[in-house]
C-alpha cells in the first residue's frame, strides 16, 4: 500500500512534464520594427518618397527579406514583408537577388525561391509572383520586365546557358525568353539593345567571357561582346556607354572593369582595379571592392568614385569620416538622385543583421539603421 | 520557460530523495557486458546482476562524466541509429535533418561538432574531409553499447587518440557469447513502419573453436522517407509531403575474436556500408522539392591485439585502414560537362601502441604514440576538380599519462604531443604544427561512505582545421590555425543499491562546467554569397549544468520500472567582438534548458517504454532577434513489446508510436521533422 502511495507521488513529477508540453508561444507573423533615424526630408525639394532594401538572406534560410526608408517621416521599417503578406507560405522566400521599381509595381527577385514577386509599391502588398528557375537580376524598358535566369532550362546535361525572360508589366505573364551565355547576371538596356554579362559560374576555370546584346525588337541574341572572365555588374551611364565588371578567378587573374562603347559594342576602355559593385547617378559612378587574397590570407575593402563623362578616376571619397573602418563587408550601394546623399551596406558575417548607412555628399554619415541579414538591393520609390 | 525550470528542480527535489522510480540506463561494467545480457527475457536476474554491477560503475569512479545505454537498455528505446540514442544524453544538442536518411551530427557542451570523437570499438571514426561523423549511419542493431564521456576516458590505458578529442563517443559492437554447449548463435529482425521503412537483419555469432569466434551481422534498409508536415505562422497553415528524403543502404560487417593461449586477445573487424540517398534540402518558399542525391561507400578493415605481461605491463596494439567514397549529384547545376556530380575519395591509414606500466600498487603509467595518414582526392564530372590540391595529411600523436589511485582519491595526469604536416600540389599547405595539450582528472571519495563521490576534469585539447577548412577549392584558407578549446568540470555521483527495498538502484550524477573556444574556425563571407572564406574567428564562453538521475524500482506482482531523467542547463554565449550585434547572445542551435525522460515498466512477457525530449526555445542564427527565434520542441514516444518462446526460439514483437501528440517541429530550420509515426519491429533469436 505504502509503496503504491509513494509511486503516486513520484509520478506526479512526470505529470508536470506533460502539462507544461502544452506551453509552447503561439507562433505569429513576424512583426515590423518601425525606427525614427532622422528627420523627414522637405517633399518640395526631394519628390522621392522612399526606397526599399532587399536583404538576401543566407542560402537556405528563407530568410530574404524587405525593409522601407520613409523619407517622408524619417523612419527605418525592418521587415516589412511578413506583416503586410501573412498569408503567403514561407514568407517572401530564400536569398534576395534583385529588386526594381517599374511604374506601380516592385518586382522582387527571389533566387532559390524561383520566383519574382510583383507588389504595390504604394502598400507593399503582393500581387503575384512570377515563376522564373534560378533567376537573378531584373531591368526595365517600355513596358516590360527583364530577367536573367541562370539555366534556361533545369536539370538538361546539355543545356548550360542561361536566359533572359521578358515579363509583361501589364499582365504580369512571360511574353518571351532568350537564351543567352552561361549563368548570366546583372543587365542595362541603352537604346533597344539589352546587354547581359555572362559569368559561367558553373563551370570554373571555364568562365565566360562575353556580354550577350539582345535585339529587344526581335529578341534575339545578336553579339557577343569578348570582355574578360566572369562577368557579373552591369549599368549604364548616360553618355551610351555601360560599365561592365569582371571578378577574375579569385587566384590569378584580378577583378577589373570595363567600359563598352553601345555604339561600336566594343571595349573602349579598362581600368586596372577590382569593382564589386557600383551605382552611377548622373556624372559620377560610386564603387567599391571587397577583396580576398590568397597570398596574404586577407580581404581588402576600397571606396572609388568615378567620373563616367570623361571615364576618369576621381581622387574624392564618398565616405570621408571614417565610417568606412566600421563596415566589415560592404554589400550595397545606391545613390539618391535629388539628395545625392549615399547609401551604402554593410552585411557583416552574413548571418547576422546588416548595417545600412546614409552618407551626405560630404561624406559624413547622416544615419544608419538595422537590416536583414545580408542588405544588398535597393530601390527607390517616387 | 521559467515554469519548466521550475517543473525540473521539483523533479530533482524528489529524486534527491532516492524515491523517484526508475533506471533505464544499464549499470554494469563494460567488461561485463557480455555476461549480464544472458536472456532479456530473464529479467529477475539481468536486474540483480545490474544493479550489484552498478556499485561499480565506471560512471560513478570516473573522474569525468561519463552516459552509457547498453544492451537491454538500448533496445528498448524507440530509436533506429545511434543517433536517436544519444539523444537521451545530457549536454548533447543532436543536428538532426529528419528523416531516415538525414543527416545526424552531435555536439556536446557546444564545443562544436568537430570536437566529437566517435570510436567503434576502441577505434576511431575520422573524416579529415570535414571533421563530421554522420551518426543516423549508425544503425542500432549490432551495437552493444553507447558511451559518451566528457573530456576523456577516464583511463590511462588507451591510444593517443583517447585523449585527442574535446569529448568523446565509444561504440561498442556486440561481442558473442554463447550458452553453455552451443556453439552458434543469432538473431533476425524485421522493422517497418513509417517512411515506407523496410529494414532487415541478421546477426550470426559462430564458435570456430574454443578460443576463436566469428560474427557476421548485415542489414538492408529501404525507406521512401516520406511523411507529412506543417508550417505555419498562425496565418498560412501549409500541410505538405517531404520528398527526396528516400534511402537504400547496405550495411556488412564480420569480426573474429580470438583468446590466444599467452591470455593475450585479438580481433579483427571489416565493414562496408553502401547508401544511395536523397538529400531533401531546405524547405523555402515555392521551394519544398529537391534534387540532389547522394552515395556513399565505406570501408574499413581493423585490427587489435591486448597483451599483459606479467602482472605490470600491459600493451595494446591497433590498426587500421578505411576508404570512403561519396558521390554528390546536383541536377539542378549544368556545367559544360554536364549535370554537376562531385567526387570524393578519402583514406585513411592508422596506427597505434599503448602501453601502460604498473609501477607499484597505487602508481600506473602509460605511453601511447598513434600515426595517421590521411588523403583526399575529389573529382568533378569525372575530370580533376577545379584547383583541388589533394591534401595528404600526417599525423603523429603521443601521450604520455600517470595515474595515481589511492583508498579515497585518485588523479590522472596526461601530456598529449600532436604533431602534423600536410602536403598538397599547388598553393601553400598548412605546413607542419605541434602542440603539446595536459588534461587534469581526479576522484575523491570524500567520506567512508564509497557511493558518493566527488570528481573533476581540466583539459585543453584543440581541433585541426579540416581539409575542407584549408584546402577546399574558393573557400579553404590554409593560413588557419587550430581552433582550441578548455573545458572545467567539477560534479559529484552518488548511488545507492539495496535488494531489500522496493527501490533497489538509484544513482545520481550532477556536473557543473565551464568551457571556452578560442580561434574558432568560422566561415566568413567574401565577394559574394557563394564564395566564403573560412577564419579564425570566433569566441565562446560556456557555463553548464548537468544532472543525471535513474533508478530501478522492484515493485509486486513482479513490476519492474526503471526511469531516468537528464536535465542540461546551459549558457553558451558569443564574445568574439565588442562591437558584434550578437555580443554575449547565446549561439545557434543552443537551447538553455533541456532534458529527458525515461520511464520503462516490465512485467512478465510485456515491456512498455515512454521516453520524453525536451529542447527549449533557440535560435537559429546567431542574433537573438524574433526572426532567428525557434519554439522549443518536446516529443513523446511510446513503446510496447512482448517476448515469447515459440519452438524454442525467443520471439519479441515491438510496436511503437513516436511523436504521438504529432508535434510539428524543426530541429534545424526549414528541415522539418516528421509528425506522429510508427515503427514495428519483430526479431527472433536463434
Amino acid at each position: 500500500m505504502k509503496n503504491i502511495k509513494h509511486q503516486i507521488f513520484y509520478l506526479l513529477p512526470a505529470c508536470l512534464l506533460l502539462v507544461y508540453s502544452s506551453c509552447r508561444k503561439d507562433v505569429s507573423p513576424i512583426k515590423e520594427v518601425v525606427t525614427p533615424v532622422t528627420p523627414p526630408t522637405d517633399t518640395t525639394v526631394d519628390p522621392i518618397k522612399g526606397f526599399y532594401l532587399l536583404n538576401e538572406g543566407n542560402m537556405g534560410s528563407n530568410k530574404a527579406s524587405l525593409d522601407y526608408f520613409d523619407y517622408t517621416k524619417g523612419q527605418y521599417h525592418k521587415n516589412i514583408y511578413g506583416e503586410l503578406n501573412p498569408e503567403i507560405t514561407k514568407s517572401l522566400g530564400d536569398v534576395g537577388n534583385d529588386i526594381g521599381i517599374y511604374g506601380n509595381k516592385v518586382y522582387v527577385v527571389i533566387n532559390v525561391s524561383n520566383k519574382v514577386e510583383v507588389l504595390n509599391a504604394k502598400t507593399g502588398k503582393r500581387i503575384t509572383q512570377v515563376d522564373i528557375a534560378n533567376c537573378r537580376y531584373v531591368t526595365f524598358h517600355n513596358g516590360k520586365a527583364y530577367v536573367s535566369a541562370y539555366l534556361g532550362v533545369v536539370g538538361d546535361p546539355k543545356a548550360p546557358n542561361g536566359a533572359v525572360d521578358e515579363i509583361d508589366t501589364t499582365t504580369l505573364q512571360i511574353t518571351r525568353k532568350v537564351t543567352v551565355g552561361r549563368q548570366p547576371e546583372e543587365m542595362a538596356i541603352v537604346g533597344e539593345k539589352l546587354y547581359v554579362a555572362n559569368s559561367g559560374g558553373y563551370s570554373p576555370p571555364n568562365y565566360e567571357r562575353t556580354v550577350s546584346v539582345i535585339d529587344l525588337a526581335s529578341f534575339t541574341e545578336i553579339k557577343k561582346i569578348d570582355v574578360a572572365i566572369n562577368l557579373d555588374r552591369v549599368k549604364a551611364d548616360k553618355y551610351g556607354d555601360i560599365y561592365v565588371t569582371s571578378r577574375g578567378d579569385y587566384y590569378d587573374i584580378p577583378s577589373k572593369l570595363f567600359v563598352i562603347d553601345t555604339k561600336t559594342d566594343a571595349v573602349k576602355k579598362e581600368f586596372d582595379f577590382g569593382v564589386s559593385n557600383l551605382w552611377i547617378d548622373d556624372d559620377i559612378a560610386y564603387m567599391y571592392s571587397y577583396q580576398f587574397s590568397y597570398k596574404t590570407g586577407k580581404n581588402t575593402t576600397t571606396y572609388s568614385m568615378l567620373n563616367v563623362k570623361d571615364e576618369t578616376v576621381l581622387n574624392t571619397k564618398f565616405i570621408t569620416d571614417g565610417t568606412d573602418a566600421l563596415i566589415k563587408v560592404p554589400y550595397g550601394i545606391a545613390v539618391n538622385p535629388v539628395t545625392k546623399e549615399v547609401l551604402v551596406t554593410d552585411a557583416k558575417d552574413y548571418v547576422t543583421p546588416g548595417v545600412v548607412y546614409d552618407f551626405d555628399p560630404s561624406g559624413k554619415k547622416k544615419w544608419q539603421a538595422i537590416t536583414g541579414d545580408i542588405p544588398g538591393h535597393f530601390a527607390f520609390a517616387y | 520557460m521559467r515554469q519548466f525550470y521550475k517543473y525540473f528542480i521539483l523533479l530533482f527535489i524528489v529524486t534527491g530523495a532516492g524515491q523517484f522510480p526508475g533506471n533505464l540506463f544499464a549499470q554494469t561494467h563494460p567488461a561485463d557486458s557480455s555476461k549480464t545480457k544472458k536472456d532479456t527475457v530473464k529479467t529477475h536476474s539481468l536486474k540483480e546482476v545490474s544493479v550489484r554491477a552498478g556499485r561499480i560503475s565506471s560512471r560513478n569512479t570516473s573522474a569525468t562524466p561519463v552516459q552509457v545505454l547498453k544492451g537491454a537498455e538500448l533496445e528498448k528505446l524507440n530509436s533506429l541509429s545511434v543517433a536517436d540514442a544519444i539523444r537521451f544524453f545530457s549536454g548533447v544538442q543532436l543536428k538532426d535533418y529528419g528523416g531516415v536518411g538525414g543527416l545526424k551530427t552531435i555536439n556536446v557542451r557546444s564545443l562544436g561538432t568537430n570536437h566529437v570523437a566517435v570510436f567503434y570499438d576502441g577505434v576511431e571514426f575520422g573524416n579529415a574531409q570535414n571533421g563530421q561523423v554522420d551518426l543516423g549511419k549508425f544503425s542500432l542493431d549490432n551495437i552493444e553499447e553507447i558511451a559518451l564521456y566528457n573530456g576523456q576516458k577516464s583511463t590511462i590505458f588507451q591510444p593517443a587518440k583517447g585523449f585527442a578529442a574535446g569529448s568523446s563517443i565509444y561504440l561498442v559492437a556486440k561481442q558473442p557469447y554463447f550458452e553453455p554447449g552451443s556453439n552458434s548463435n543469432g538473431k533476425v529482425s524485421l522493422k517497418t513502419g513509417s517512411f515506407g521503412l523496410l529494414n532487415p537483419s541478421l546477426l550470426w555469432q559462430y564458435k570456430l573453436t574454443d578460443n576463436l569466434y566469428g560474427t557476421i551481422s548485415t542489414e538492408l534498409t529501404h525507406a521512401n522517407g516520406r511523411y507529412k508536415f506543417r508550417s505555419t505562422n498562425g496565418v498560412y497553415d501549409t500541410t505538405a509531403v517531404r520528398h527526396n528524403g528516400d534511402i537504400d543502404a547496405q550495411r556488412v560487417e564480420a569480426g573474429l575474436y580470438a583468446k590466444l593461449k599467452d591470455s593475450s586477445s585479438w580481433n579483427a573487424k571489416a565493414y562496408l556500408y553502401n547508401s544511395n540517398r536523397g538529400l531533401p534540402g531546405a524547405v523555402v518558399n515555392n521551394k519544398f522539392d529537391n534534387k540532389q542525391r547522394q552515395k556513399d561507400r565505406d570501408i574499413f578493415v581493423q585490427s587489435a591485439y591486448n597483451k599483459n605481461f606479467g602482472k605490470s605491463y600491459s600493451l595494446m596494439l591497433s590498426a587500421k585502414y578505411s576508404n570512403d567514397h561519396t558521390h554528390y549529384f546536383d541536377p539542378e547545376i549544368t556545367t559544360l560537362r554536364g549535370l554537376l556530380e562531385n567526387k570524393y575519395d578519402e583514406q585513411e591509414l592508422y596506427f597505434s601502441a599503448a602501453g601502460k606500466y604498473r609501477i607499484n600498487s597505487f602508481w600506473d603509467v602509460g605511453l601511447s604514440t598513434d600515426y595517421q595518414f590521411n588523403t583526399l582526392n575529389a573529382t568533378e564530372n569525372d575530370s580533376a576538380q577545379y584547383r583541388f590540391v589533394h591534401p595528404r595529411r600526417n599525423t603523429v600523436l603521443t601521450a604520455a599519462a600517470t595515474d595515481l589511485h589511492f583508498k579515497h582519491f585518485s588523479v590522472q595526469a596526461s601530456l598529449l604531443g600532436t604533431f602534423v604536416k600536410d602536403l598538397v600540389d599547388t598553393l601553400s599547405a598548412a605546413g607542419k604544427k605541434s602542440k603539446l595539450t595536459p588534461a587534469l582528472l581526479f576522484s575523491w571519495q570524500p567520506s567512508a561512505d564509497p557511493d558518493f563521490r566527488v570528481r573533476g576534469f581540466y583539459k585543453s585539447i584543440f581541433r585541426l582545421p579540416t581539409f575542407n577548412d584549408l584546402y577546399y577549392t574558393f573557400i579553404g584558407n590554409s593560413f588557419l590555425r587550430p581552433e582550441l578549446t578548455k573545458q572545467y568540470d567539477l560534479g559529484i555521483t552518488y548511488t545507492k543499491s539495496s535488494d531489500k527495498r522496493s527501490l533497489v538502484y538509484f544513482a545520481i550524477q550532477t556536473d557543473a562546467y565551464y568551457n571556452q573556444v578560442s580561434d574558432k574556425i568560422v566561415a566568413v563571407p567574401g565577394t559574394n554569397l557563394a564564395r566564403w572564406t573560412m577564419y579564425n574567428l570566433g569566441k565562446v564562453q560556456i557555463r553548464g549544468l548537468e544532472v543525471n538521475a535513474q533508478t530501478t524500482w522492484k515493485l509486486p506482482a513482479d513490476i519492474y520500472l526503471n526511469t531516468g531523467i537528464s536535465y542540461t542547463y546551459q549558457k553558451a554565449i558569443d564574445v568574439t567582438d565588442k562591437t558584434d550585434f550578437n555580443y554575449r547572445q547565446q549561439i545557434p542551435y543552443t537551447p538553455v534548458n533541456s532534458g529527458s525522460v525515461l520511464i520503462g515498466a516490465e512485467w512478465r512477457k510485456l515491456a512498455f517504454n515512454y521516453s520524453y525530449i525536451y529542447t527549449g526555445e533557440r535560435y537559429d542564427s546567431k542574433a537573438n532577434i524574433p526572426e532567428n527565434y525557434v519554439q522549443p520542441w518536446y516529443t513523446h514516444d511510446i513503446s510496447f513489446s512482448y517476448t515469447t518462446r515459440y519452438n524454442k526460439h525467443k520471439l519479441k514483437l515491438t510496436a511503437e508510436v513516436n511523436n504521438i501528440f504529432n508535434q510539428d517541429y524543426d530541429v534545424i530550420l526549414n528541415f522539418p521533422m516528421p509528425k506522429r509515426n510508427y515503427r514495428f519491429t519483430i526479431s527472433s533469436g536463434f
